[in-house]
């Protein structure tokens, strides 16, 4: 019979071991995934991915457009979606206590949140391209602003949810309206985690594919006209990399590793935010 | 504390009259027929157990209450002889008159000059010179100015716990209200900061009519000049200190001060 404390310890040593294992398990292939990348990526990733346009099959060439594009639908679309999820997150964390607008706004915006995203770019494809007869730049903004507004609400709504009443209750105490106490006590106190949420939604937008296929689709040529069909890192990848040319494979590494790049820098400053805010307050 | 009254030149002036008040939390009634008046320019505490309704009755006085649609006050409190919870009664206006400290220590996220500025933005629009000469008179009045001074464009949450409550007391009475009400204001501090707090109570009693919520009885009986013992929503007892503390006239009372209950 082993004692209370050996037995313990081994049951402690068991499950340890058992997370440990679990831990590795996910790592690995992370860690593959990352060296895949790298390992095709860097090799391809030369000055002239960011100085030249994609190119026909057959010759060299760049992502310059792919990039340009990307940056021009992904900012769009943030800055669609964003003044739109802080508002309605904000009503739903500060007014949405009562009546019946509230939960089912909230209801719905859950959906949204894990609605595959090629719904949501169908759902573009279908009101807004097929009516204007061709794709463009602001369709494909328009679909990746719907995929920002969800988290942005969400994140927004518990941000704000994690400010203390108490601090709500004080600004009230010395008078303040509801108006000011929500713009300069309670927003300004969820800042660094508003922020953040809209950095992870930036995220996840630079990497969807599929609401750009129906909308944006792909230019092959340089455009700033948002009008007009427009290239972007995630669809050019998508068909350089399905394609027989070896230039066109290397180029869509290029393009993933450049994608995973900028998240990954994202979420580590998201998170460094986070962490300052945590420390802080 | 009589002989103390006695020789205090302080007229005595009733600040707050409560008649029958009575306060719901939907529908279970947390204060039942409360009848008492606060002197002006004294030091009211509230004491009782846990859940005794000394808390609601604080927060009715600024109607915080207000804020949760499930809670509502009946009867009458009269602020100068006007009902507070009379309808037409302007929230804003009320709250710039009786200011409010919390158990925890509630520093807005700004700096401690904007966290003081804010209060007093909402109903005076000072020049640059005013305010700074507010500031600094609201943060010597609350005894923070000598380790303030230097950083006043540091956040608000960069002070330590005692500091940031009488950050908290400084900004409640940059306002200039005439009654201040102290809800637990050191339950969270060390003795050291609680020390602080109870002798700044003392000095704060010349200018502001005071009342505190506290569950240390040791502290009632050390700054306050009139105690209320409640129990279940009942006002058990009412008087002035020395009276409570020494000579209960209920047995209620006598239990809970003297140890035997709570």
């Amino acid at each position: 019979m082993l004692s209370l404390y050996t037995r313990r310890r081994i049951i402690n040593a068991v499950g340890l071991a058992i997370s440990m294992l679990a831990m590795l398990f996910g790592l690995f292939w992370l860690c593959w995934i990352l060296w895949t990348l790298l390992e095709h990526g860097l090799p391809a990733l030369t000055p002239v991915v960011f100085e030249q346009m994609t190119p026909p099959p057959g010759s060299s060439g760049g992502l310059l457009n792919a990039i340009a594009g990307s940056l021009a639908m992904t900012l769009v679309g943030t800055l669609i979606g964003t003044p739109i999820g802080i508002l309605a997150g904000t009503y739903l964390a500060e007014f949405g206590q009562r009546g019946w607008l509230a939960p089912i706004t909230r209801f719905i915006n859950d959906v949204l949140l894990s609605a595959p995203s090629i719904v949501i770019g169908l759902f573009v494809y279908e009101v807004y391209v097929i009516r204007v007869k061709h794709f463009s730049g602001w369709a494909g903004a328009l679909a990746l602003s719907i995929i920002v507004i969800p988290i942005v609400i969400r994140t927004t709504e518990n941000m704000l949810r994690l400010v203390p009443t108490t601090l709500r209750e004080a600004a009230a105490a010395l008078g303040a309206p509801q108006w000011k106490i929500i713009n300069f006590i309670t927003l300004r106190a969820a800042r660094a985690g508003i922020i953040t949420g809209v950095m992870l939604a930036i995220a996840r937008i630079s990497g969807e594919t599929a609401p750009l296929l129906f909308t944006a689709l792909n230019n092959q040529f340089w455009s700033s006209d948002m009008d007009q069909p427009m290239a972007n890192l995630p669809v050019v990848i998508f068909q350089f990399a399905m394609s027989p040319y070896q230039d066109w494979q290397k180029l869509a590494w290029a393009g993933a590793l450049l994608i995973t790049l900028s998240v990954l820098t994202l979420n580590i400053l998201a998170r460094v935010l986070f962490r300052q805010k945590a420390t802080t307050h | 504390m009589t002989a103390e009254n006695i020789a205090n030149p302080k007229i005595i002036v009733p600040k707050i009259i409560v008649r029958d008040l009575n306060f719901y939390y939907g529908n279970d009634r947390a204060l039942k027929d409360i009848n008492l008046s606060i002197t002006e320019k004294m030091v009211t505490a509230f004491i009782g157990p846990s859940g005794c309704g000394k808390s609601t009755l604080l927060r009715t006085f600024n109607r915080m209450y207000q804020l949760y649609p499930k809670q509502k006050a009946t009867g009458e409190i009269l602020l100068d002889g006007a009902n507070i919870l009379d309808k037409k009664q302007d929230l804003n206006t009320l709250r710039a008159k009786i200011g409010m400290v919390f158990q925890k220590p509630t520093p807005f996220p700004m700096s401690i000059y904007d966290n003081i500025a804010f209060g007093v933005k909402l109903y005076e629009s000072l020049s640059k010179n005013d305010m700074d000469e507010r500031v600094e008179w609201a943060l010597r009045k609350a005894a923070l100015w000598t380790e303030a001074k230097d950083k006043l464009k540091q956040s608000g949450t960069s002070l330590s716990g005692g500091q940031q409550q009488r950050l908290c007391i400084a900004r409640a009475i940059a306002v200039k209200p005439q009654v201040l009400l102290l809800d637990e204001p050191t339950s969270a501090l060390d003795p050291i900061s609680t020390a602080h707090i109870e002798k700044l109570i003392d000095e704060l009693k010349e200018d502001f009519t005071i009342v505190i919520v506290t569950h240390n009885m040791q502290q009632a009986a050390r700054v306050s000049d009139y105690t209320a013992y409640m129990y279940l929503g009942d006002l058990i007892e009412f008087g002035d200190t020395s009276m409570v503390f020494t000579n209960p006239k209920r047995k209620e009372t006598e239990d809970y001060i003297t140890g035997r209950f709570g």
